[in-house]
């Protein structure tokens, strides 16, 4: 590593302990010390989970097994939005398929992850909770129903700064 | 001197009373998930401009959903001579007219609205009682009684509403050994999914004098097509905390715990909220109500993974674990979380126990069915006129929920097709639809009321797309601690993409047999043996359609583009 990169390091480091310190929960554990670094910074970087294990009194092993067994946690930074598309059966009956296939057209992608200018994370959902307004997407965990494969394309289009 | 109950009760009733007055208009938007997505917050936004803008004195607040779903985002104005108008569908540009023409002209724009309920008798334009209307005539609303009137921040709304009555009755005039048997009384049988009778359950916890012993909630509700866990929580949450505080006095235990899945913005904010007010006000804490009874509760968050809806997932999940599951025994009352004596309920198994006790056990007994007391929270999704959340009596057909509810088909024909309780319980067809809705009954027809959703299948729907839909959730969500499990899935997802491809042999049927029934004898949990049922309830009715696809036909309705699914390609290491 460079000076520069050792440096930057130690300040997200920092960052993290800062973060793994507030949690207001009596209960703290290695996974919720995980949810809190990742509901901050979005992500989480290897020293997140060296600071957790330090924090926690585990074993970065320890740390990296249930890092790496829940879906929501990512271990490289997101784009600047994260778009939720639903894959679960109720959304797949009224047409979830389409809504994704259009999606990944309009963010030029083949599979989940980060549109190429970075402005859009799609990660595929397996329910987020108002199957009545299916099929549903979500941006940021903010949801929006009834969606057509037309409108959800411009939806990612439109956080992309593209022209519909 | 801590404040009593009584002093709390008159101060609710003041602020209840300042409310529904009719000195001021109250316009209340329905919130909750299906309505946020539905677009509730604009809506929310433009009738305060409104109010603003229009000069007019009214209380605009974000309540709970009322479960009409196919009629959000809902808002509906209580005037001063009591009536309450009820408009669907409101788009945020509409905000202005109403208030212009309802609050400040005081007549209603029936031409939006679709009913009124309350007011002086007389009646609101030519629009129906809305509890005439049959979505609303046919439920009997117990854990769902407060949804769509009361702000679900605000804890003395829902006391004004009856809310820790029975609390203080429990902790005041019961002992914790006559609430155990209230509840054995009442039949309340768990709502998860396993239908085992609470009473019976809290009886396994309550005898330990352990120094510490935990009641835990499971709102982890991974199930696509269910919402009536967070439902409860986002729309009422107190009335959960007050059952989960009850449960705790009853089983002498110390902590409670939620348990929900982190991203769920609006449950996880809703019971952190009503936690914080049930501790400002003495309701949780160190002495609740003056009394010698201690209780601490906490929201514990876990990240995503299906099997963490697990009872011994979850606890592991709790602990900050990988949520797979443990072997049994120990049972959670005799070791559970941290190994201490434990006792797990789902959320609406909690939410009934309230009114139990409040109204006692006679009361819920003579709700529902012999083998099955009190109510199901069903919500409908997928092809149906009225997709909603709806408490109805145990007892009531299938049918009469599909079609006097929900109002039959939308987009096609007719009903083809139902996956009723989660992917891991069955599809049913046509010949099922007369079936009660009762734990037994259910489970006769091959399916179950397991979390309540039903997601209806027009006659486009393709059977094996439908099950490759729920093998391959059923897929990716196993927790891999069990081979038989996590190759089982893997397997038959490959047999029902071949199936879907035009591609499958007819040997692949005894195929999925032989691995279902794998997973069945070799998987620790639910997920593993439960994992056949869609595909072995679907043979049952729908038989020919599946044996259809061995021989190289397509099936009626089709798949989706080349046949290929999209699908998730990250699997748990």
């Amino acid at each position: 590593m460079t000076t520069a990169e050792i440096e930057q390091s130690s300040k997200l480091r920092e960052q993290i302990r800062q973060i793994l310190n507030s949690q207001s929960q009596p209960t703290v554990t290695v996974l919720s010390s995980l949810i809190a670094v990742q509901d901050s910074i979005h992500y989480l970087p290897d020293e997140a989970i060296k600071e957790a294990a330090t924090y926690c009194g585990s074993t970065i092993n320890e740390v990296w097994s249930v890092a790496s067994f829940y879906t929501n946690f990512r271990f490289t930074p997101p784009g600047e939005k994260t778009l939720d598309v639903c894959w679960g059966p109720s959304c797949h009956l009224v047409g979830a398929q389409q809504v994704l296939d259009a999606v990944q057209t309009a963010l030029d992608i083949k599979e989940e992850g980060e549109s190429a200018d970075g402005k859009v994370t799609l990660k595929y959902n397996t329910c987020l909770g108002a199957c009545a307004q299916g099929p549903v997407i979500a941006i940021d965990h903010h949801l929006i129903g009834k969606q057509t494969p037309e409108s959800a394309a411009k939806i990612a289009r439109d956080l992309r700064g593209l022209d519909n | 001197m801590p404040i009593t109950f009584e002093q709390l009760q008159a101060r609710a009733k003041k602020r209840w009373e300042e409310l529904t007055s009719g000195e001021n208009a109250w316009i209340r938007v329905g919130g909750g998930t299906s309505g946020q997505a539905a677009g509730a917050d604009a809506v929310l936004d433009a009738f305060k401009s409104s109010v603003e803008s229009a000069g007019v004195d009214a209380n605009v607040s974000m309540v709970s959903a009322m479960g009409l779903m196919y009629l959000e985002p809902q808002v509906d104005i209580l005037m001063p001579n009591g009536a309450r108008v009820f408009y669907g569908n409101v788009e945020p540009e509409e905000a202005q007219a109403i208030v212009e023409q309802h609050v400040k002209n005081g007549e209603p724009l029936i031409s939006r609205a679709f009913a009124y309920s309350g007011g002086d008798g007389t009646a609101v334009g030519n629009l129906p009682k809305l509890a005439s209307m049959p979505m609303i005539a046919l439920q009997q609303r117990i854990a769902t009684r407060n949804f769509g009137d009361t702000d679900p921040h605000d804890i003395l709304q829902y006391i004004a509403n009856g809310g820790y009555e029975a609390l203080n009755r429990a902790l005041t005039e019961m002992t914790p050994a006559e609430i155990v048997d209230e509840v054995k009384a009442a039949g309340l049988r768990g709502r998860g999914g396993a239908a085992f009778p609470a009473g019976v359950k809290w009886s396994f916890l309550a005898p330990s004098d352990a120094p510490v012993k935990y009641v835990l909630c499971n709102c982890e509700e991974g199930d696509p097509g269910a919402f009536n866990d967070k439902g409860i929580i986002e729309n009422d949450p107190h009335t959960l905390v007050e059952g989960l505080i009850i449960n705790g006095y009853a089983t002498r235990s110390t902590n409670g715990y939620i348990f929900i899945r982190t991203g769920h913005e609006l449950p996880i904010e809703s019971a952190r909220k009503a936690i914080a007010a049930a501790y400002e006000i003495g309701l949780l804490g160190k002495n609740i109500l003056g009394t010698d009874f201690s209780f601490d509760m906490e929201v514990s968050l876990t990240g995503d993974s299906y099997v963490a809806g697990e009872e011994t997932a979850l606890m592991e999940a709790i602990e900050g674990k990988r949520s797979t599951p443990r072997f049994k025994p120990p049972f959670p009352a005799a070791a559970g979380l941290w190994q201490k004596p434990t006792n797990i309920n789902n959320v609406k198994t909690l939410a009934y126990v309230p009114e139990i006790v409040r109204n006692g056990s006679d009361w819920f007994k003579g709700i529902g069915t012999e083998t099955t007391s009190g109510t199901a929270i069903v919500c409908l999704s997928g092809h149906i006129t009225y997709p909603g959340m709806y408490e109805v009596p145990m007892g009531m057909t299938i049918r009469d929920v599909l079609e006097k509810i929900g109002g039959g088909v939308s987009e096609g024909e007719y009903i083809k097709v139902l996956q009723a309780g989660g992917p891991l319980n069955g599809l049913l067809g046509e010949d099922a639809f007369d079936t009660m809705i009762d734990f037994d009954a259910m489970s006769a027809a091959g399916a179950s009321i397991g979390s309540g959703g039903i997601i209806v299948g027009n006659e486009t729907t393709n059977v094996v797309d439908l099950l490759r839909s729920l093998i391959a959730f059923n897929q990716f969500e196993s927790c891999g601690k069990c081979f038989p499990c996590r190759l089982g899935n893997t397997h038959m997802l490959e047999i029902l993409d071949r199936m879907c491809q035009n591609k499958a042999k007819s040997a692949d049927l005894a195929l999925l047999e032989r691995v279902g029934t794998s997973m069945k004898a070799g998987s620790l949990c639910g997920h593993g043996q439960l994992g056949f049922n869609p595909i072995a309830s679907a043979l049952k009715y729908f038989g020919d359609e599946i044996k259809s696809c061995l021989n190289g036909e397509i099936a009626p309705g089709g798949v989706y583009g080349d046949g290929t699914m999209i699908l998730p390609t990250r699997t748990r290491p």
